[in-house]
């Protein structure tokens, strides 16, 4: 059953029928299986990697900035109460509590860099206990979720061999 | 001027070059003919071959191949497999496993030696036997036992000259396991009339039910068989030219003899990649032979689905479905689906005629491309 997740991570658009042919299960298990996972929130939904560098049009894309915050913590929640004020904001697309200097590095997208420095020194940094931010602006996308940005590599095999 | 070698000159080209000329002169062709893993050799591998240029590995190794090679190779069998070999009086590195065939081969035999093969089977094999002086002598299997080798049907052809059997299993075209009880009888053969076997064990990892058989852990085969192995297909590392050769003492030490002033060494580059695919890259494995069992899946229903009868390929990454419903001979049918469709399979004929009447189509391609060339076939087939 962990080989039916497997495969809808890397290709969500795979048909149950194709999955079922792929596992070996019957069809109808593998339907019933992925419903019950919607259902229980273990698959939160389906969606498309994009390249937004490749989109035509010059400002198709967002700027990303990772943003590193030094939180207070607070006796009882720790950082949870502020990761999830800034979790709420549509802005931010990801929010981890890790080790090192600071306490939460989140990951902040906008239109322009103005943008998501108005976002930072407006919203973020005004936060209760926030205490301090540090950003950094995203020059370059060369993997993002295990997905290789590069050009896929040319198949140099011959057309007919033994 | 006088006449080549008369064995290589009446050796025939191989059946194969004819549609790689056309295939190669048309666009939007699906190449099912390819018989190579569409993966790249996995990064970790490749970055080892790098740092290994970089810190000037560039030189000959000991003829045998890299040491941490052999014994990797050796404790691999022996835990994968529960096969017995020396790392260093039984084992040796070769350029693929087409060296070690050859080696294995000339090694084996004295001019005039029948060698025994079970045909359809890999292109080399006849040829490589009439190279080192042997006479081919093939026997036939057939789809409806699962291209199983029958043993009554080898031993009847048997002679005095008889020195050797020759296997591929999983097999190249067929993709055939073959069951244990048939390499069990194969063994007893070799054994009541005392001849050696070789097997050519390339596709090993990618068994797709159940586990391998190592032949060489056949009981009663060991002293008499050479096992050929490599690293082209699991770890997909066609063009690094490394395989290995793991044989009783007698015949590696001979092996060595002649790998010694023909080849000197498999390249150290490629050595070093070949350890690292050994230590770290299991996971890379595992990860494409459960991607060709999909798409074995998902290839094979769809060739019954079009109306193939499909023989179950329980290895490699082969289908081999007949095509004898539609009348045509393989060669027509592959030239015309080639032509009409842009389809490249290969057929059956070039590996033998027991293949006649079949194709191979290769699914180390990707989904969508076995997806599309099915409709193609579905297309073409309705054409007829």
């Amino acid at each position: 059953m962990r080989e039916i997740l497997e495969l809808l991570e890397r290709d969500s658009t795979l048909s149950h029928d194709t999955i079922a042919t792929m596992t070996g299960l019957a069809v109808a298990d593998v339907t019933a299986q992925v419903r019950a996972w919607e259902a229980a929130g273990v698959i939160r939904r389906y969606k498309a990697v994009v390249d937004w560098e490749k989109v035509e049009g010059a400002d198709a894309g967002e700027v990303m900035a990772f943003i590193d915050v030094a939180v207070t913590p607070a006796r009882g929640v720790g950082f949870d109460d502020v990761a999830q004020r800034i979790s709420r904001f549509d802005e931010v697309r990801s929010v981890y509590l890790v080790s090192g200097g600071h306490d939460l590095r989140c990951t902040v997208v906008g239109s322009n860099i103005r943008a998501v420095s108005d976002f930072v020194s407006r919203k973020l940094s005004t936060i209760d206990r926030v205490q301090a931010t540090s950003t950094h602006f995203v020059l370059a996308t060369h993997k993002q979720d295990g997905d290789n940005f590069a050009e896929p590599e040319t198949d140099h095999r011959l057309p007919i061999t033994p | 001027m006088k006449p080549l070698n008369d064995v290589i000159a009446a050796c025939p080209p191989s059946g194969i070059r004819r549609f790689f000329d056309i295939a190669a002169e048309m666009d939007d062709v699906i190449s099912l003919g390819v018989g190579e893993p569409d993966f790249v050799t996995p990064w970790r591998i490749r970055e080892a071959g790098i740092y290994a240029l970089e810190h000037g590995y560039t030189t000959y190794t000991s003829n045998a191949g890299l040491a941490e090679l052999r014994r990797l190779i050796c404790a691999e069998l022996e835990t994968r497999y529960d096969a017995h070999y020396a790392w260093d009086t039984e084992c040796l590195i070769t350029t693929g496993v087409s060296e070690g065939l050859d080696l294995a081969l000339r090694v084996l035999l004295n001019p005039g030696d029948e060698v025994i093969v079970p045909e359809p089977c890999y292109v080399a094999y006849e040829p490589c036997v009439a190279f080192a002086g042997g006479t081919p002598v093939r026997v036939a299997t057939r789809a409806e036992d699962g291209f199983a080798i029958d043993a009554a049907a080898v031993e009847a052809a048997i002679t005095p000259r008889t020195k050797a059997i020759l296997i591929g299993s999983p097999a190249n075209p067929t993709g055939a396991v073959q069951p244990v009880a048939a390499l069990t009888a194969l063994v007893r053969l070799a054994e009541k009339h005392d001849l050696y076997l070789i097997s050519d064990e390339i596709y090993d990892r990618l068994t797709y039910d159940g586990v391998h058989t190592c032949l060489g852990a056949v009981p009663g085969a060991r002293e008499r068989t050479v096992v050929l192995g490599g690293f082209s297909k699991a770890q997909a590392m066609t063009g690094w030219r490394v395989g290995w050769i793991c044989a009783p003492a007698p015949v590696a030490e001979l092996c060595v003899r002649v790998h010694q002033y023909t080849m000197l060494c498999a390249p150290h580059v490629s050595q070093i990649a070949a350890v690292e695919a050994l230590t770290s890259a299991d996971g890379d494995v595992r990860a494409m032979v459960a991607d060709y069992d999909r798409r074995r899946r998902v290839f094979v229903k769809g060739l019954r689905e079009i109306g193939l009868d499909c023989p179950e390929p329980g290895g490699a990454f082969y289908a081999f479905p007949s095509i004898r419903s539609t009348g045509l001979d393989s060669e027509t049918f592959a030239e015309r689906l080639l032509k009409a469709e842009s389809v490249a399979v290969v057929p059956g004929n070039v590996f033998g005629p027991s293949g006649e009447g079949h194709i191979r189509c290769s699914y180390a391609t990707a989904l969508p491309q076995l997806e599309e060339a099915l409709v193609r076939m579905d297309r073409f087939l309705q054409s007829l």
